[in-house]
């Protein structure tokens, strides 16, 4: 049962939301020792928060436009009273004094959080092997990775522990995992979707979205969660339209671009690359014209990128000092303190990203990298720009590749990061950009087609998406 | 761009990120940031010369809001949550004439 379907059946009453709860926690209770999208169930609040919207819904009420629909919410995005570890020893245990807003505006609009789900620690990673509580299995097949770091959000969505999830994305972490778990996942534009709240990773990429079964379901999430925050200075100013009237559009005469250089990149899966030819030939069929184009500055993107994250990580991840909460390792004096707390209570890939991103800043290093990576982001700006004045969205693969399996990309950091070379460009952008299921590849697992939009262009990208879906093999 | 980044770099990064790492950390760290920053050196090959950096997405500056007093998190719920509190204060091992 959708989204759209829990919410319509509780408002009018034909379904209690206590016996949709008790449906997805008992498919919960079957496969999540396998599964492990979870860091934290909410089984007995999210029953009790069940009841409060059954007693809405009796006393006349409407509890909103996510009644009784069960939320997964990824645990780098504070509950306030819930623990919220981030996927780190260092946050194990926190209970945040505060709620994030995207989180608070779910639950006005009666949806009911049934679970903190997994994610690579401190959100870096692309397959969730870096959580300190060990990896989310993929449903399709539990031998793989279900992608990161969303991969619990994504897993919990696809094995209908949840109907919609809650994620972050800062290179690519809705948008991978949706698409190797076969769920749709939504990166919105830069400041859409409020920050507060989440815990940041790189404040100048991490962007709040939707998971969800299907387009229709992300679009009632992202309806909820968007809009102007007065606790987030980069949010939006203004209300953005809402994109639920807009599904049904369809993309007659709309002009669709495939990005050659996200497209070719080395190691494409060749399933991959016929499923953007086929939704290509989806969207021809409906009406909308397509053409190669290029994006030549992108081939430039992935390396930009991991020096811009790692830099904004280094500085954002110093405030846990073992100060003010969180792990604390003792020692006689506090620089020593801090040390001992961090080396103690990071793992390899956060300390990792410090390690690079101090570097980059570092005197004498700036100027070669940080200021290079940000001259390229530019670059990637005005070549978009370029593209999108005879484009309205772009086509391109989520992932090159379906869901690879665990311990293939651990051992070497650069294959890691390559997963996500389809997908960094729209970051460094501040474009949205989703992820579709289109398909399948190897091992019928699923593949994913990415649509990219101009900033604040969610409403043409959400038609091509409706139109895929429509059209999916 | 750079030359290979050496041991004693990682170790003053690390001192500089307040990270107490392992030799055999540094020993991994050495090699492994070397082989990052090595596929980051295809930037060097670009001509950026007059192209303005991008810090952030958005065109925003000095965005201001009222200044009106709300209130602020409960501070018995903040302490709670503190590895070590003395007074409701947080309490730091010593900082003056450390070590």
């Amino acid at each position: 049962m959708t989204a759209v379907d829990i919410a319509g059946s509780v408002r009018s009453g034909q379904r209690a939301a206590r016996d949709v709860v008790a449906e997805h926690i008992t498919r919960t209770e079957q496969r999540e020792a396998e599964i492990h999208a979870f860091t934290l169930v909410l089984a007995d609040e999210a029953r009790r928060a069940a009841d409060d919207i059954d007693a809405t819904v009796a006393r006349g009420d409407d509890p909103g436009p996510l009644a009784g629909v069960p939320i997964a919410v990824k645990d780098n995005l504070c509950t306030r009273g819930t623990p919220t570890t981030c996927g780190s020893r260092i946050l194990e245990g926190w209970r945040p004094p505060y709620t994030a807003t995207c989180v608070e505006r779910i639950l006005a609009a009666g949806g009911i959080v049934v679970g903190k789900a997994n994610c690579d620690e401190f959100a870096m990673g692309s397959s969730t092997e870096n959580s300190a509580f060990g990896p989310t299995r993929n449903p399709h097949d539990p031998t793989r990775v279900p992608g990161g770091s969303s991969g619990g959000s994504a897993a919990a969505v696809a094995s209908g522990f949840a109907a919609l999830a809650l994620g972050s994305d800062t290179g690519g972490s809705i948008r991978q995992p949706a698409a190797l778990c076969g769920v749709v996942g939504v990166k919105p534009t830069y400041g859409l979707v409020s920050r507060y709240g989440l815990i940041a990773f790189a404040s100048s990429l991490d962007q709040v979205g939707p998971f969800a079964a299907t387009v229709a379901d992300a679009a009632l999430l992202l309806d909820v969660i968007a809009g102007p925050d007065p606790l987030d200075s980069t949010s939006t100013r203004e209300a953005v339209p809402a994109l639920t009237p807009v599904l049904g559009a369809g993309v007659d005469g709309l002009r669709v671009g495939i990005v050659e250089e996200l497209t070719d990149v080395d190691g494409i899966q060749a399933e991959v690359r016929a499923a953007i030819d086929a939704a290509a030939g989806a969207l021809e069929g409906a009406g909308a014209t397509v053409e190669r184009v290029s994006v030549p500055s992108s081939r430039y993107a992935l390396s930009a990128y991991y020096l811009i994250a790692p830099a904004e990580a280094s500085s954002n991840l110093a405030r846990y000092d073992g100060v003010r909460y969180g792990l604390r390792v003792d020692a006689e004096d506090v620089a020593t303190m801090n040390a001992r707390t961090r080396e103690a209570g990071f793992g390899p890939e956060v300390k990792r990203r410090i390690m690079l991103g101090t570097y980059a800043l570092s005197a004498g290093y700036y100027d070669a990298y940080y200021a290079k990576a940000q001259r390229v982001r530019t670059l990637l700006l005005r070549d978009f720009a370029r593209v999108y004045e005879r484009c309205d969205v772009l086509l391109a693969p989520t992932s090159p590749t379906v869901a690879f399996p665990f311990g293939a990309k651990t051992a070497d950091p650069l294959a890691m990061y390559l997963s996500d070379v389809c997908t960094i460009p729209t970051n460094l952008a501040g474009h949205p950009g989703m992820s579709v299921p289109f398909g399948s590849g190897e091992g019928g697992l699923p593949v994913g087609v990415q649509v990219l939009a101009p900033a604040l262009g969610e409403a043409v990208m959400f038609r091509v998406a409706a139109a895929l879906e429509a059209t999916a093999p | 761009m750079s030359e290979r980044i050496t041991r004693s770099d990682v170790e003053h990064v690390a001192r500089l990120a307040r990270l107490a790492l392992t030799d055999d950390e540094i020993t991994r760290f050495t090699d492994e940031l070397g082989h990052i920053l090595e596929h980051a050196a295809d930037l060097a090959t670009l001509d950026l010369d007059g192209v303005e950096p991008t810090a952030h997405p958005l065109p925003l500056t000095n965005v201001m809001r009222p200044d009106e007093i709300r209130p602020p998190l409960p501070r018995d719920e903040v302490l709670a949550e503190a590895p070590s509190v003395e007074d409701g204060r947080f309490r730091v091992p010593r900082i003056l004439d450390a070590p």
